[in-house]
């Protein structure tokens, strides 16, 4: 047999990374799942109410709708946000002084913090001071983020496109540069189009980067909030109320807790799904088909 | 299948090259045979991969055409001429099966499509690819993707020629031997003609019928492995084939007398009155070391011994001499050189100089 030491030593070694996820992950979670299991009538008192919360959350129509609307908003960012930023690195220049030009200006809206986002598209879209709005109002369009639903959701998706679209566009050119030129000069002797090219070099070869690119996007707009919180406040009505902002109004708002942590958990656990799901998918496509074992 | 001419060939990467340096490429003539098996060879940065890609079509030459038998071209795209072109790196399309990827070149040719099929599964059996040809090219081993990227070329069987860029350099060592000889295989079997490309001696020898030595882009000799091996028409050729390569010797020349110090070497022909460098060109082979009067004096610096043989590290009269022994022979006490006359090469300014009475005088480069 082996000659190797057996004993518990190794656990002090991941004491520390145990305790760091503890404190920063484990611990918030475990508060809000407390919460979300108990009721309070004030003066620091709770009392047990095992899954009602949750069965209330799924059941409420307001989450219905909120999730709808999220998911909705996600689809169209993800549709509009992919392609474009697909097209928009194949058209960036590989080589030259207009590199790092094209860089800085695709990274210029990633470096604006997300409530002065909000704050530019909602000064940007009024009628009387903002310069869209105001070129809308001339123009004899009739645009009004504030009271039309349409509107609101067309600035809220323009917004995030301006703000987001960089971030496809960076990772997706970083694929691109990596190709080595030998790929496109095979290419080249092969007789290949210009479509064969990008779907059988280029985008193949930007996989992993899209995978990351297409989560970090769902994700994002899946929990967007800051922006729309900014420009519209959710409204007109309830049409821009997406889960985080119906979060914070019952957590901070209305101060019911319970039902509050059983919707973040909810909320957690449908992004968590959705991204495990699209992960798994894009990771297996183009590969072959494990064998089945005889 | 073409026989390609270079015409006058030049390329410079710079925009407006105005000394002999600013060229990558300097000029070259010369006519490839048509199926013949050609090697670039040369260290790095000696300007053989730019010469293959004008020959491909990937770089437009500065100056100079390119002509296909006698068809001019030299401003073709590398579609419109016809070649195949295998890289350093295999190139394989990831998403497609090892048969997608051997129709693809076919499928945009718009060849028809129970000819595609024709061809792919006779091009699979020819590669040994038959048990891997539904699976996808991503997963496979560097060696079978390199044959993946030259049956791409070969599936073509019009192809005027099969280029290859040093592709053997990411293949393990064992399946190096088995794809040369693969390659070899496949010259013989469709006569399509090969320019491959390395800095690999034995590589070049062993793939080609003629090797192109190329140094600081210019061709310096032409020739069949014999030829390099017996007669360099440079320096840098002896150096670079031959392992261990050429020794020069620092000379003067007096008739059919070369003086090295106060000895006198016996040369094969009487040469002309020689200005500039002259060196005296003798491969390790052809030098032997033992004790006989007429000798000269030689110390030994070191041993190496590579098993079958062993080279000798030798000064003598101030210079480095290399000796090849053969397994057996041993070094005598006293060693002294002796040069065989025969395969003496004289060269004046790096340049093969031929003696007088010979139909030639002077070899200079191509």
């Amino acid at each position: 047999m082996d000659n190797k030491p057996y004993n518990n030593k190794a656990w002090l070694l991941v004491i520390p990374v145990f305790l760091l996820v503890a404190l920063s992950a484990i611990i918030p979670i475990m508060t809000v799942v407390n919460y979300s299991v108990q009721d309070t009538f004030g003066g620091n008192k709770f009392f047990w109410v095992g899954t009602e919360w949750f069965t209330d959350v799924l059941r409420s129509e307001r989450f219905h709708n909120a999730l709808g609307r999220n998911l909705l908003f996600s689809f169209i960012i993800l549709c509009i946000e992919i392609p474009l930023g697909i097209m928009i690195a194949l058209s960036m220049p590989k080589k030259g002084i207009w590199v790092p030009v094209c860089l800085i200006l695709m990274a210029l809206p990633l470096l604006i913090p997300w409530n002065v986002v909000g704050t530019i598209w909602q000064i940007f879209g009024r009628g009387d001071i903002g310069l869209l709005g105001h070129t809308m109002a001339v123009l004899g369009i009739d645009y009004n983020y504030t009271s039309n639903i349409f509107d609101a959701w067309v600035t809220i998706i323009i917004m995030d496109v301006w703000h987001w679209t960089s971030l496809v566009v960076l990772l997706c050119y970083a694929g691109l540069v990596s190709i080595p030129e030998a790929y496109y000069q095979a290419a080249r002797i092969d007789g290949a189009s210009k479509w064969s090219v990008f779907r059988y070099i280029q985008l193949p070869k930007m996989r992993g980067v899209l995978i990351i690119a297409f989560l970090l996007r769902f994700m994002d707009s899946f929990m967007i909030y800051t922006e729309p919180f900014v420009l519209t406040g959710g409204g007109p009505g309830n049409s821009t109320t997406f889960l985080s902002i119906d979060l914070v109004k019952q957590a901070i708002g209305q101060f019911d807790l319970g039902p509050a942590a059983a919707m973040s958990l909810v909320y957690q656990l449908i992004v968590l799904l959705v991204c495990y799901v699209f992960f798994t998918v894009m990771n297996n496509t183009g590969v072959d088909k494990p064998e089945k074992e005889v | 299948m073409a026989q390609i001419t270079l015409d006058k060939l030049a390329h410079s990467y710079y925009p407006n090259p105005k000394t002999d340096a600013d060229f990558a490429l300097k000029e070259i003539d010369y006519a490839w045979d048509d199926g013949g098996a050609y090697a670039l060879l040369g260290p790095s940065g000696c300007g053989k991969t730019t010469l293959l890609n004008i020959i491909s079509g990937l770089l437009e030459p500065s100056k100079g055409k390119i002509l296909f038998n006698d068809q001019d071209v030299t401003s073709y795209q590398p579609e419109q001429r016809n070649i195949a072109q295998v890289f350093q790196f295999p190139v394989i399309y990831d998403t497609m099966t090892v048969r997608q990827n051997l129709e693809f070149p076919l499928k945009n040719r718009h060849v028809p499509k129970d000819e595609i099929s024709k061809r792919v599964e006779e091009m699979i059996e020819i590669l040994d690819l038959s048990d891997k040809a539904n699976k996808k090219a991503r997963g496979l081993t560097a060696d079978e993707k390199q044959k993946i990227s030259l049956g791409r070329g070969l599936v073509r069987y019009d192809v005027n020629a099969i280029l290859f860029d040093e592709p053997l350099t990411v293949i393990d060592p064992h399946m190096k031997w088995q794809l040369r000889t693969k390659l070899k295989d496949l010259h013989r079997q469709f006569g399509h003609t090969m320019i491959y490309v390395t800095h690999d001696q034995t590589e070049a020898l062993t793939f080609a019928d003629k090797v192109v030595v190329m140094y600081e882009g210019e061709v310096v000799q032409i020739g069949t492995p014999e030829e390099l091996f017996d007669e360099p028409k440079h320096t840098f050729v002896g150096y670079f084939i031959g392992s261990p390569g050429m020794n020069f010797l620092p000379v003067d020349i007096q008739g059919d007398q070369a003086k090295l110090g106060n000895h006198s070497i016996q040369l094969k022909g009487t040469y002309p009155e020689l200005s500039g460098k002259i060196e005296l060109g003798i491969r390790p082979e052809f030098v032997t070391l033992d004790s006989k009067a007429d000798g000269i004096p030689a110390q030994i610096s070191s041993v190496e011994d590579i098993g079958r043989f062993k080279i000798v590290h030798t000064r003598v009269e101030g210079n480095d001499l290399n000796v090849v022994l053969n397994e057996g022979e041993n070094i005598p006490a006293e060693p002294k050189i002796t040069i065989e006359t025969s395969r003496i090469n004289i060269y004046q300014n790096d340049h093969l100089v031929r003696p007088t009475g010979h139909t030639e005088n002077k070899g200079k480069g191509v």
